[in-house]
């Protein structure tokens, strides 16, 4: 490892809050009729070298959160907390101790690789030799090293991404922001991103992001909420979640056009739960198999069956009656 | 690659000290650094063209135009000396004006650098300081450019010549500010456009930069009084012919600090609003 790369290392007194929020709120005014509430009152507590996430649909009110927590949107009712300082007045103190990666990536295109982590870095008043070794280190950390003297037009999205997040390390962050950091990656692109915030993680790195991908979600998060309509639907540890809201297993199940709602009928009883959408039917049960042999034994004859371990994903649509990608 | 030393324990102490955040200036300042690194690429095409323009603009005015124009002018001066001082406020204003449009506008919509620098120290106000501070020092270098080749082409006729520079120079804040405060609240760059033609060109033409105010009809020169690049040419003319007093340029420089008040306040008002989300 050359040297510690996510900015804090993992501090030994644990259960050291970081972030505080109670009864957040965020209202817009709409321009006509009544005003939108995106962020409707909502409570978390992140901690020092942890990884923490936000799941929920577009809308949900994720990004307005991140906002709030980055200091870039004025908190619009309730507390929130960094570092025991108050965004609203002391936003620029709060965001040199941050690192960014917004939804939508800022770097100038024009300029090269390298300069763009100078020109970040000196945002922070960083003497240049600090920002030219970090640079170095940083872009390593990135694999893009051998791009660094290139123009970020021509770079990949994935590279992209890959050149903000080390530029949202060039301050050495106490706590790292990430905005649907794989959104519109395509799955080897994203599958590299993930492998260096699951390093930065590992390094004690305080990681907060949002994402729409349950399996992302599931292997990186300490811990997350779920959110839904700018609410919190539920907290805890992924697996702590799944058991919660999920049985062991998940059987689904496909049927022909037309004979789903017949079927999803004459399954019922099988397992603990039923959830018939609109493609396939999902059975919840401790014991796939053994569900599917019933299904099979009452008569049914599905088009595929399959198998599978519950997931967030399945906690999301017991929690609000929705699939999280549409 | 190179491979820098910095000790572990200097690193750590250039975070610590990048923690302890500075005041509007230094803030506004990073941002200005930003916009030198931006433009430090061109700089040399940026030089040719300020120094080829007012050369040729000059030659053509004054070696073409200007022989052809003997009457309606002060007594004794010529039509060069007239109008060189005008198109010094005058570019002034249009560069003003171009320095918060495009830039602005590009920030926000289309490069996005001004949604990276929001997430830094920086607040919206010091991104709009160090934005009006890099435009204010490219319509600077741009007028004194101008101004040499004033007195090269003898139109400066007195000691406080000089002085016009620094009004020039204030007539571009005047329409600066203003202009960057509009820009920001854009999706689009049409509306620039419109600006450009129905704003600028009328005020370019009809402030008295070409011909004496005086000869608009009777009912516009209310309309030149208050547009504040009228008062940044009469000023500027008044300085190079030596006819300024006391009095007039008490009055031309105050409207154009009230100006440039106001100017100032709706860009910050209108930076922090978009900057710091309120959507």
């Amino acid at each position: 490892m050359p040297g510690n790369l996510g900015g804090v290392s993992s501090s030994p007194s644990a259960p050291d809050v970081l972030i505080r929020a109670h009864g957040l709120v965020k209202t817009f005014p709409k321009k006509h009729g009544e005003a939108f509430t995106a962020v409707a009152g909502i409570d978390f507590e992140v901690r020092r070298g942890e990884v923490f996430g936000f799941l929920g649909p577009n809308g949900a009110g994720k990004s307005t959160t991140m906002r709030m927590i980055g200091c870039v949107s004025p908190v619009g009712g309730g507390h929130l907390s960094l570092f025991g300082l108050d965004p609203n007045t002391q936003g620029p103190r709060i965001r040199a101790r941050l690192g960014v990666v917004p939804q939508e990536d800022t770097l100038d295109v024009e300029m090269r690789v390298r300069d763009n982590m100078h020109v970040y870095g000196r945002y922070f008043g960083l003497p240049r030799a600090v920002i030219r070794e970090r640079a170095a280190r940083l872009l390593d950390f990135v694999q893009l090293t051998d791009r660094a003297e290139d123009k970020v037009e021509p770079l990949s999205g994935g590279m992209k991404r890959r050149l903000t997040i080390a530029r949202a390390l060039i301050n050495d962050p106490e706590i790292l922001i990430l905005d649907e950091p794989t959104t519109g990656l395509d799955p080897q692109a994203r599958h590299v991103v993930w492998d260096r915030l699951y390093r930065l993680k590992q390094q004690g790195t305080t990681l907060i992001l949002t994402t729409h991908y349950m399996d992302e979600a599931e292997q990186l998060c300490d811990r997350l909420v779920v959110m839904d309509k700018g609410r919190i639907a539920a907290e805890g540890a992924p697996r702590e979640l799944i058991e919660r809201y999920a049985t062991r297993e998940v059987l689904e199940l496909r049927f022909p056009l037309g004979e789903q709602e017949q079927a999803a009928e004459k399954l019922a009883g099988i397992g603990e739960r039923l959830e018939p959408l609109p493609d396939r039917v999902l059975v919840y049960a401790d014991d796939g198999e053994a569900a599917l042999t019933e299904a099979h034994r009452r008569g049914l004859e599905p088009v595929t069956a399959l198998v599978r371990r519950s997931t967030l994903e399945d906690v999301f649509l017991h929690l609000t009656g929705r699939t999280l990608v549409d | 690659m190179s491979t820098e030393t910095i000790s572990a324990a200097a690193s750590a102490e250039a975070t610590e000290r990048s923690r302890r955040v500075p005041g509007g200036l230094v803030l506004s300042w990073r941002q200005f650094l930003y916009w030198y690194t931006f433009f430090y690429r061109t700089w040399r095409g940026t030089v040719l063209s300020a120094i080829l323009g007012p050369v040729m603009y000059l030659t053509a005015m004054g070696v073409g135009i200007g022989t052809l124009i003997t009457h309606g002018l002060p007594d004794g001066v010529t039509y060069l000396s007239f109008i060189a001082p005008g198109v010094l406020a005058a570019m002034a204003m249009q560069n003003g004006i171009f320095e918060g449009s495009f830039t602005v506008l590009g920030s926000v919509k289309w490069a996005g650098n001004y949604w990276a620098a929001v997430n830094t120290p920086q607040r919206p106000q010091d991104i709009m300081f160090g934005t009006a501070m890099q435009g204010l020092a490219r319509t600077a270098g741009m007028s004194t450019v101008f101004f040499c080749a004033m007195v090269g082409f003898g139109t400066t006729h007195s000691p406080w010549s000089v002085l016009a520079l620094p009004v020039a120079l204030l007539t571009g804040a005047v329409f600066l500010f203003p202009m960057m405060a509009f820009s920001i609240t854009l999706d689009s760059d049409q509306p620039l456009t419109v600006v450009f033609r129905f704003v600028m060109t009328p005020l370019f033409l009809f402030s008295g930069t070409f011909f004496p105010w005086q000869q608009l009809p009777e009912w516009m020169h209310p309309i030149a009084f208050i547009t504040p690049l009228w008062h940044g040419v009469e000023l500027c003319r008044e300085l190079t012919l030596g006819t300024v007093t006391a009095t007039s340029a008490a009055i031309h420089i105050g409207y154009l600090l009230v100006a440039l008040a106001g100017g100032v306040a709706l860009a910050r008002r209108n930076f922090s609003r978009r900057l710091y989300l309120h959507r």
